[in-house]
């Protein structure tokens, strides 16, 4: 193995690949949180509706989504899901980039459902006669949320999504098996490029870490500027 | 698909066993309890580290277990699997190498849910112990722990279900385990990719689904029969420990 070779993470064409690698993460991280966040309102809306049907639906999705491993999420979609689709539409995702199609797919799906949780127990925090007294003063079920609900919600809700999110960062590696060159895959092919594993993995624990570790001082710094108000 | 079930069940199961190494199911159900039995002694050790009075003990702990946790179990999973065999001199095989990566993934983790189950015992406890005699360790093992671990035991049984979900990464190191196997399914019957992982979600999710019951269960049980009750503060500090992915 040698030395540890600092270079090779400077500059150069590795140093190119882990960055690329990176940048790929960060998108996908970014794109599916976009997409994650309102379907995981809608989602936890349904599990509080008035209606038991739309509450049974709400909770199929999470608890059919949250019992199965990303891993088989991400196959599904990739190997799976498109062979479903009719001809045309197939032939159009395999022209394009459909690896990262899949897994922004399969990680909205698998986030929602974890975030839609998180917001469903930060909106049950709000007494009930805050709900009550929007109905009685007459607005509907949907103005009431969004008017008192949701945004005394946000305080309470705001930490664990953020969490949420920090495991959504590190879920983007997972990514890897589906053939997405994201971070971990671009380490794993500098690996077998120059049998360097040390540097390669050292650079995507670091890349990481970082990330993770600003996130978390997010979610400390709202904590301590925004704590939550207990009613 | 039933012709599907009928001809790959018992692979589906076992993998090549009893003709060659046990795989499927069983493997990925037998390596999730073994790294969690495992893991339980790290996660105590690493837990009562996390409040010990000392800070020489408390600070490397607590960055060990912030390093882990920042980064994804893949990672681990990777410095372990191209790591062991520089140490230890020999080729490690895949079974031992994501037993290894789990126990310390879990370690970690469980060790967040010992912290959160002590710190919850009402310090009376402890101060009581003290009072009546007992050293810190005695404390600890005579009359926390006992009761610290039945509050935990939900949160035990949901860490067991992430434990399952997690050996799926196995796949990415070749081990034989249930997504492995539905892969090499998948690509001998290879036209039947969305029945064949289709069927692999339901596996994962009626046995996930029915321990996550069970951990529920034990909840409702623990909140009607506890003899001292945990303060609400540990409930919601131990639910908001999420599983990982």
């Amino acid at each position: 193995m040698g030395t540890f070779d600092i270079a090779l993470l400077l500059s150069g064409q590795y140093h190119d690949w882990l960055l690329r690698g990176l940048v790929l993460s960060l998108q996908i991280a970014a794109t599916t949180w976009v997409l994650a966040v309102p379907l995981a309102i809608v989602i936890a809306l349904l599990r509080l509706a008035p209606l038991a049907a739309l509450r049974a639906a709400g909770t199929v999705y999470v608890e059919g989504i949250r019992n199965v491993p990303l891993l088989a999420h991400l196959l599904f979609w990739y190997f799976g899901a498109p062979e479903l689709l009719p001809e045309g539409l197939k032939q159009w995702l395999y022209a394009g980039n459909v690896e990262v199609v899949s897994a922004v797919v399969a990680l909205t799906l698998y986030t929602a459902a974890y975030m839609a949780e998180d917001i469903r127990s930060g909106i049950r925090a709000i007494p009930v006669v805050q709900f009550e007294a929007a109905r009685a003063l007459g607005f509907g079920f949907l103005a009431t949320m969004r008017r008192v609900i949701l945004p005394q919600a946000l305080r309470v809700t705001v930490p664990p999504l953020i969490s949420q999110t920090l495991n959504l960062w590190k879920d983007t590696s997972i990514a890897t098996v589906i053939g997405v060159a994201e971070l971990m895959y671009q380490a794993a092919k500098v690996e077998s490029a120059t049998f360097r594993s040390a540097e390669a993995f050292a650079f995507a624990t670091a890349a990481y870490l970082t990330v993770s570790l600003a996130i978390t001082g997010l979610a400390a710094w709202y904590h301590h500027h925004y704590p939550a108000r207990t009613a | 698909m039933i012709e599907l079930v009928q001809t790959y069940w018992v692979y589906f199961l076992v993998g090549q066993y009893p003709n060659g190494p046990l795989g499927g199911l069983a493997l990925t159900v037998l390596l999730a309890a073994l790294a969690l039995v495992l893991a339980l002694p790290l996660g105590v050790v690493l837990g009562l580290a996390r409040i010990s009075p000392f800070r020489t003990i408390r600070w490397p702990v607590t960055v060990i277990v912030y390093v882990v946790r920042g980064v994804p179990l893949l990672m681990v999973i990777f410095w372990a699997y191209f790591f062991l065999p520089s140490v230890t001199g020999h080729k490690t095989e895949q079974f031992s190498t994501m037993l290894i990566a789990l126990v310390l993934f879990d370690g970690v983790y469980l060790a967040e849910i010992v912290r959160a189950g002590i710190l919850g015992i009402p310090r009376g406890q402890f101060e009581c112990a003290r009072s009546l005699g007992l050293g810190y360790w005695r404390t600890m093992r005579l009359v926390i722990l006992p009761q610290a671990l039945r509050h935990m035991l939900p949160s035990l049984v949901n860490q067991f279900v992430a434990t399952i979900k997690e050996t799926s990464l196995g796949y990415i190191i070749g081990l034989t385990e249930v997504s492995f196997i539905a892969a090499q399914i998948n690509t001998q019957v290879f036209t039947r990719a969305p029945e064949v992982y289709g069927l692999l979600a339901l596996t994962y999710f009626v046995l996930c689904f029915g321990l996550s019951r069970v951990a529920y269960g034990l909840e409702q049980r623990l909140v009607r029969g506890s003899p001292v009750r945990p303060a609400a503060s540990t409930v919601t500090a131990v639910q908001s420990l999420k599983a990982p992915a």
